[in-house]
């Protein structure tokens, strides 16, 4: 490692905040960028078998 | 005389929206490890292991973010004009969802570009924003992003949508070359292109190995959230099928 401690790794020589700032942002944006197409297909075959299971009950009673 | 023009197999199979559902749903672990593994390592080794530059000290260490996704986004437009151009000439269904699908990711990722660009500006050079000419462009690409997004959602009917956000995103490609060119074009605050594929890198390699490992984990990263995003699109969009409904039932 280049740096002696881990106080050093956090501080980064003063620009710790700008450093570490950049990785936060990244981070989340790259979370984001996965969670939320995963969390809408979530959503779409929940409402999607909600849907069907009901066409099915309403067929059923009609035959 | 009519010139018949066959193209390959596996240009017609991307016309269907299941086919890419079922091969995406195989190359995503591949790629959602790689993306991980590559963005681990290069992170590690650019914060902790490489050098700091001996003028700017270890802001210097926000390159490993900024320059990845600044060559990304711009990638990403690209890949958005052309699956768009590809929908406009063969109506190809998977391709407008591509396209579609690439411009949230492409914005937030110029959004990451830009804003550790003004944070990494800051320090070095004393202001978070200057209107320089590549950082100027840099927002015109997030502007046409925002533009080509908006087309795409706020359109009800799909295929105007496509139409319409394949011809903005096609007339946009123009801001590429100029962000790339725009140092050597203007006088400008922001430093010359780091990669070059003509020429050896200027950095020490121990400067940019790390460098290229996060370039390879922001593409392969870019791959998994390209085929997330297509692939829920797909099954809004395919939900009257078959195929959908069962999967949903299998569920």
């Amino acid at each position: 490692m280049y740096f002696n401690s881990f106080s050093e790794l956090i501080d980064m020589g003063g620009h710790g905040l700008y450093v570490w700032a950049c990785y936060g942002i990244a981070l989340t944006i790259l979370v984001f960028n996965i969670v939320s197409p995963l969390m809408a297909k979530k959503q779409f075959i929940n409402e999607l078998s909600r849907r069907l299971k009901r066409e099915r009950r309403i067929s059923d009673n009609n035959s | 005389m009519a010139i018949t023009w066959k193209m390959p197999k596996w240009f017609y199979q991307m016309g269907s929206p299941r086919w890419f559902y079922d091969i995406s749903s195989r190359l995503l672990p591949g790629f959602a490890i790689a993306a991980a593994l590559l963005l681990v390592v290069g992170a590690v080794w650019g914060l902790a292991f490489a050098p700091p530059d001996y003028q700017q000290g270890n802001s210097f260490r926000i390159i490993y973010i900024h320059v990845p996704a600044a060559i990304l986004a711009q990638s990403c437009y690209i890949l958005m004009a052309m699956a768009g151009a590809v929908n406009l000439i063969w109506k190809m269904k998977v391709a407008d969802m591509i396209a579609k699908s690439c411009a949230p990711i492409g914005a937030t990722i110029a959004v990451l570009a830009l804003a550790t660009g003004a944070i990494w500006g800051k320090p070095i050079w004393g202001a978070w924003w200057v209107w320089d000419a590549r950082l100027t462009s840099m927002l015109i690409l997030l502007f046409l992003y925002i533009g080509v997004y908006t087309l795409y959602s706020s359109i009800e009917n799909d295929i105007n949508a496509g139409q319409a956000g394949a011809i903005l995103a096609l007339v946009g490609l123009v801001n590429i070359p100029i962000i790339k060119y725009s140092v050597d074009w203007w006088n400008t605050l922001h430093q010359p292109a780091t990669f070059s594929v003509i020429e050896k890198p200027k950095m020490a390699p121990e400067m940019w190995m790390p460098l290229a490992v996060m370039v390879l984990g922001f593409y392969c990263f870019f791959a998994v959230a390209l085929m997330l995003r297509t692939r829920t699109e797909i099954l809004q969009r395919e939900k009257r099928t078959g195929w959908v409904r069962q999967l949903v039932e299998e569920k």
